[in-house]
C-alpha cells in the first residue's frame, strides 16, 4: 500500500459510517419501517461513496456503486417499485459494496470477481424505456465535486465572523436626551448583517399611551467580524440609558435564521409595533457530533489513567500507614479523590467502547452470503445493537463470530424441507444478542434448528480418539466435546463453515480476550452460544494472593470457591499428588508456587488456602495459594510486549506500593513448565498488544 | 570494515560505557533511557538465570536482565551500588544490570571495529564491535542479540 494518507483513512472511515447508512436504510426498506427519507438516505450513502472513491481512482468501487445508484435513482424517482427481488438485489449489491470497499482499503481485489454478474441482476432493473436516459443523466453523477464532509454542517460562516444576541431595552429617557434607536440599529447593520425583532409586549394600551415615551425594546442577531467591543461602542452615548445585553452566539445555540439581505427586516420605525420577525428554532435536529481521535492519544490516555488509579491506591496507603486522625479532613478529601480517579477510568474507557452495531451488520452479510451458498432460507435478528464494548474486543470477535454465524447457518439451520417437515418454519432463524451484565457483555447467537446431534459428536469423538469408547458424558459434557482441538462433525467439509478451523478455534479467540463460552443445546429445538466477555481490556476485578513470598493476582472471575482445608479433605494419590474432597467430588490440587517453579515441593495443604477453579479441558480443580488478602480492581499491565509469555501467568500489574504482582492465568497454570525451559521471544513484541500493555 | 557494522543507523558518535565482570562495554547514548539504582525485581517464574524480574518504571513493567550472567560472567549478586540501565529498541524497553557505569565517550564510528571473530564465548555473539580508549578498549553491546532469545552465532 502507498504511504500513510490520512485523506484515504478518512474516506474509509466515512465510507464505514455510509455503509452503515447503507445498511441500516436497507434494514428499514426491509422491515417496512422506511420513510420517503429512506431511498434518499441510501442514495446519497451509495453517492458519496462513489464520489470519494472517485477521488482516489478506486474505479472498481466507481464502476459499481454507479451502476447500483441509478437504480436507487430509478427507485426514489418512482421509475421501479419496490419489491422482495428488488430488495434482495439491493442488499446483495450493499454487501458487494461492502467488499468493495474492505478491497479498497486493504489493496486487494478479491470481490472483483462477483461484480459481473451483481451488475447483470442490478441492470435488470434499469428497462430499455429508462436506460436512455439514464445514460444522459450519467454525466450528473460522474461530475460530483467530492466532499469529505458529507455529514457535517455545511459552514457558510466567513472565516471570523460571529453572531452576537443583543438585547437593547432603551429607558424612557433615551428619547428625551435626544437618542434615535433607529440610527444606532443603522450603525449596527454597518457591521454586519443584523436581523431584529421588536419587542412590543409593554406597549401598554393606546388611550393610556404616553407618546412621547418609548415602550419597545429590541431583540437583535448581528453576524459580524467585530469584536464585541466595537458593538458596545456603537451603544456608547447611550449607555446609561438603556438595559444592554450582548451574547456571543454559539452555532448551535443560534435562534435566529439571519437573512442575508439585512436591510428587508431593517424596519426600526418606533412605531411600529409589530413582530418583524418570529424567533425560529432550527428545523433539522444536529446530527450527533463526533470527534475522530487517533486510538493511539486514547490508548495514551488509558494508560496514564492507569497510572493515576495505582497512584490514587498507593497515596490512599501511605495515608493509611501514616495514621492521620480523621478530624482532619484528609480521608474525606481522598474517598473523594478516590471517587473522581474512578469517574475519568469510567469516562476513558467509555471513549473506547463502541457499540456493536457494526459488527452484527456485519454478521447479516455473513449470514445473506452464507444462505446463498447453502441454499437454505435464513432470517437474522438482532437485539442490543446498541450495547458498547471496548474497541479491541469488537476487533477480535469479529472472526469468532463469523465463524459461529457460518456455523450457525451451515450446521445449525436445517434445509427447508427438513423444517416444514417438522412443522417448522421454512425460514430459519439466527437470532444475534448482546447484553450486558454485572460487568460483562453477553453475546449469544441462538437458531431454531434441529439441535446439536449427540449422538453423532459421541460418535465422531470416540472415532476420533478424543474420548474413550466406553465414556458415558452428560449431555453438556458431549456439548463441550466440540470445542476440543481437531474435532469437526461435518462429514463432507463444506465451503463455508469447513475451512479447516474448528470450534476450539474459536473458543480458543474468545479464552484469549478474558472470555468464556457455553452451549445450550434442545433437540429439534435449536442450540445456543453463548460468549461472557469482559467489558475492557484494562482492568480486572482480583484476588491478591501469596505464593512463596511474592504477592499475586488472580482473576475474581475464574474463582468459583475459597477453601480452607482440613485434613479429612484431602487425599494423597502417591507421594506428590493430593485431591481435595468437596461436595463428593474429588478435584486435583495444583501448588501455585511450584507450578510456577517458585518452590520445589509443595507445603503441607491444610495451612494453606485453596481456591476452587473451572479451567478449560481440565474441569475443575484446586490451587493452594499460601495467603489471601484482599479484592480489589487492577490494572493489567501486559507482559508481551517487553518480555514474553509465561505460562501460568497472563499480564502483570502494579499495587498499591509501587511492587510488581503478576496476575495468575489458571489455565495455563496447570501445564507444568520446567524452570529454566521458558527462555522470553522477545524478539517479536506483539503488534497489537493490549491498550494496557506497558509503553 | 564497514559492511561489518549491521546497524550503521544505531552508531551515533556518544557512548555510555559500564563495566561488567571488569570488563568496559558501552551502548550508544541514544539507545539508553535512563539510568537508575537497583531495587529489587519481581520475580519471573519459568525465567532463564540472567533474568533477575521486572520492576516497575513509572508505570511500566520492565524485565531486568543480569547482564553479566547474559554475557558468561556468572551471575551478579545484586547490591545498593549496582545500576540498572534501562535501554529502548523501538517499543521494547529493558533494564540491564551492570557493576557500574563509568562515562560518556565520544567515539568516531570509524574508529569502532567490527565483531572479531574468535572463539564460541557467549559474550562474542552480543557484541556489534569494540572501540579502543586510550589504553583500554570497550565493546559495543548489541542490544537485539541481548534482546533474543537465541544466541547471535547461531542464527548466523
Amino acid at each position: 500500500m502507498s504511504a500513510p494518507n490520512t485523506i484515504r483513512d478518512t474516506f474509509f472511515e466515512e465510507c464505514d459510517e455510509l455503509l452503515e447508512a447503507l445498511t441500516d436504510g436497507l434494514s428499514e426498506l426491509e422491515d417496512g419501517t422506511a420513510t420517503d427519507d429512506t431511498v434518499h438516505a441510501i442514495f446519497r450513502a451509495v453517492h458519496s461513496i462513489k464520489g470519494g472513491a472517485g477521488a482516489f481512482s478506486m474505479d472498481a468501487i466507481v464502476a459499481f456503486a454507479h451502476a447500483f445508484e441509478t437504480v436507487l435513482d430509478l427507485l426514489r424517482e418512482g421509475k421501479i417499485v419496490l419489491d422482495s427481488g428488488l430488495l434482495a438485489v439491493l442488499q446483495h449489491s450493499s454487501d458487494h459494496l461492502n467488499n468493495l470497499v474492505e478491497d479498497g482499503r486493504s489493496g486487494t481485489n478479491r470481490a472483483d470477481s462477483g461484480t459481473t454478474s451483481i451488475l447483470a441482476s442490478l441492470e435488470t432493473y434499469l428497462g430499455d424505456t429508462v436506460k436512455a436516459g439514464i445514460d444522459d443523466q450519467s454525466d450528473d453523477f460522474g461530475f460530483e465535486a467530492i466532499t469529505f464532509s458529507l455529514d457535517e454542517p455545511i459552514v457558510t460562516e466567513e472565516p471570523g465572523r460571529t453572531t452576537f444576541e443583543i438585547e437593547f431595552t432603551p429607558t424612557a429617557d433615551l428619547l428625551k436626551n435626544g437618542h434615535e434607536p433607529e440610527l444606532l440599529l443603522d450603525a449596527l447593520a454597518d457591521l454586519g448583517t443584523v436581523s431584529v425583532r421588536v419587542e412590543t409586549a409593554s406597549v401598554p394600551d393606546l388611550r393610556k399611551l404616553d407618546w412621547q415615551n418609548l415602550y419597545l425594546s429590541w431583540h437583535l442577531a448581528l453576524e459580524t467580524t467585530a469584536d464585541e467591543d466595537q458593538i458596545r461602542e456603537v451603544f456608547e452615548f447611550v449607555e446609561d440609558l438603556c438595559d444592554l445585553d450582548i451574547a456571543e452566539l454559539t452555532k448551535e445555540s443560534a435562534v435566529f435564521d439571519i437573512p442575508t439581505d439585512a436591510d428587508a427586516d431593517l424596519e426600526t420605525d418606533d412605531t411600529d409595533t409589530l413582530p418583524v420577525q418570529e424567533t425560529k428554532p432550527r428545523a433539522a435536529a444536529p446530527a450527533k457530533k463526533t470527534l475522530r481521535v487517533d486510538l493511539d492519544r486514547v490508548d495514551r490516555l488509558v494508560n496514564v489513567v492507569g497510572e493515576l488509579i495505582i497512584n490514587q491506591a498507593r497515596i490512599s496507603q501511605l495515608i493509611d500507614e501514616a495514621e492521620i486522625s480523621s478530624s482532619s479532613g484528609l480521608p474525606s478529601e481522598l474517598e473523594a479523590y478516590q471517587n473522581l480517579a474512578r469517574e475519568i477510568q469510567e469516562g476513558v474507557m467509555s471513549i473506547r467502547a463502541q457499540p456493536i452495531k457494526p459488527l452484527f451488520q456485519r454478521m447479516s452479510r455473513v449470514v445473506r452470503e452464507t444462505m446463498m451458498a447453502s441454499n437454505k432460507k435464513v432470517r437474522l435478528l438482532t437485539d442490543g445493537e446498541g450495547t458498547e464494548i471496548d474497541k479491541t474486543v469488537i476487533e477480535r470477535i469479529a472472526d469468532p463470530l463469523t465463524h459461529m454465524i457460518r456455523n450457525a447457518v451451515d450446521h445449525g439451520i436445517e434445509p427447508s424441507e427438513k423444517r416444514v417437515a417438522a412443522g417448522k418454519d421454512a425460514t430459519g432463524n439466527i437470532r444475534l444478542t448482546a447484553t450486558h451484565r454485572s460487568g460483562h457483555v453477553i453475546i449469544s447467537i441462538s437458531d431454531d434448528g434441529a439441535g446439536l446431534n449427540r449422538a453423532k459428536i459421541l460418535e465422531t469423538a470416540m472415532s476420533k480418539g478424543l474420548v474413550p469408547q466406553d465414556a458415558e458424558l452428560s449431555n453438556s459434557e458431549i456439548d463441550n466435546l466440540l470445542f476440543l482441538p481437531g474435532f469437526s462433525t461435518a462429514v463432507e467439509v463444506s465451503d463455508l463453515s469447513g475451512r479447516g478451523v474448528g470450534m476450539d478455534v474459536v473458543k480458543n479467540a474468545i479464552t484469549s480476550l478474558g472470555g468464556r463460552m457455553s452451549i445450550t443445546s434442545a433437540p429439534g429445538k435449536g442450540s445456543t452460544f453463548s460468549i461472557v466477555l469482559p467489558l475492557t481490556l484494562a482492568v480486572l476485578d482480583g484476588m491478591i494472593v501469596q505464593v512463596a513470598d511474592q504477592t499475586m493476582v488472580i482473576p475474581i472471575s475464574s474463582v468459583l470457591e475459597t477453601i480452607r482445608p482440613t485434613v479429612r479433605d484431602l487425599d494423597a494419590i502417591g507421594t506428590k499428588n493430593w485431591m481435595l474432597r468437596i461436595r463428593g467430588l474429588n478435584v486435583p490440587i495444583f501448588d501455585v508456587a511450584t507450578q510456577l517453579g517458585l518452590r520445589a515441593q509443595p507445603i503441607d495443604y491444610k495451612d494453606q488456602v485453596l481456591l476452587l477453579v473451572e479451567a478449560e479441558g481440565l474441569g475443575q480443580f484446586a490451587l493452594a495459594v499460601d495467603d489471601l488478602s484482599d479484592q480489589r480492581q487492577v490494572v493489567i499491565k501486559g507482559l508481551d510486549g517487553n518480555y514474553g509469555a509465561i505460562p501460568g501467568i497472563s499480564a502483570a500489574t502494579i499495587l498499591g506500593d509501587g511492587k510488581i504482582a503478576l496476575i495468575l492465568d489458571p489455565d495455563t497454570l496447570t501445564m507444568s513448565a520446567k524452570p529454566g525451559v521458558h527462555s522470553p521471544h522477545m524478539t517479536t513484541p506483539k503488534g497489537e498488544a493490549l491498550h494496557a500493555a506497558s509503553a | 570494515m564497514q559492511q561489518a557494522l549491521e546497524q550503521p543507523d544505531v552508531i551515533g558518535s556518544e557512548f555510555v560505557s559500564f563495566f561488567v565482570g571488569d570488563q568496559s562495554f558501552c551502548l550508544e547514548i541514544s539507545q539508553i533511557r535512563e539510568i537508575r539504582r537497583w531495587s529489587p525485581a519481581t520475580v519471573l517464574p519459568h525465567a532463564p538465570d540472567y533474568v533477575l524480574g521486572v520492576i516497575n518504571l513509572r508505570g511500566s513493567v520492565i524485565p531486568v536482565f543480569d547482564l553479566s550472567a547474559r554475557l558468561g560472567f556468572g551471575k551478579l549478586t545484586p547490591d545498593e551500588r549496582n545500576v540498572i540501565i534501562i535501554a529502548a529498541i523501538g517499543d521494547q524497553m529493558i533494564g540491564m544490570l551492570v557493576d557500574s557505569v563509568s562515562e560518556i565517550l565520544s567515539l568516531d564510528p570509524d574508529a569502532i571495529q567490527p565483531r572479531p571473530n574468535i572463539g564460541d564465548e557467549e559474550v562474542i555473539s552480543y557484541i556489534q564491535g569494540f572501540a579502543s580508549v586510550d589504553d583500554d578498549i570497550t565493546r559495543l553491546i548489541d542490544l537485539e542479540a541481548i534482546l533474543s532469545p537465541s544466541s547471535k552465532l547461531v542464527a548466523e
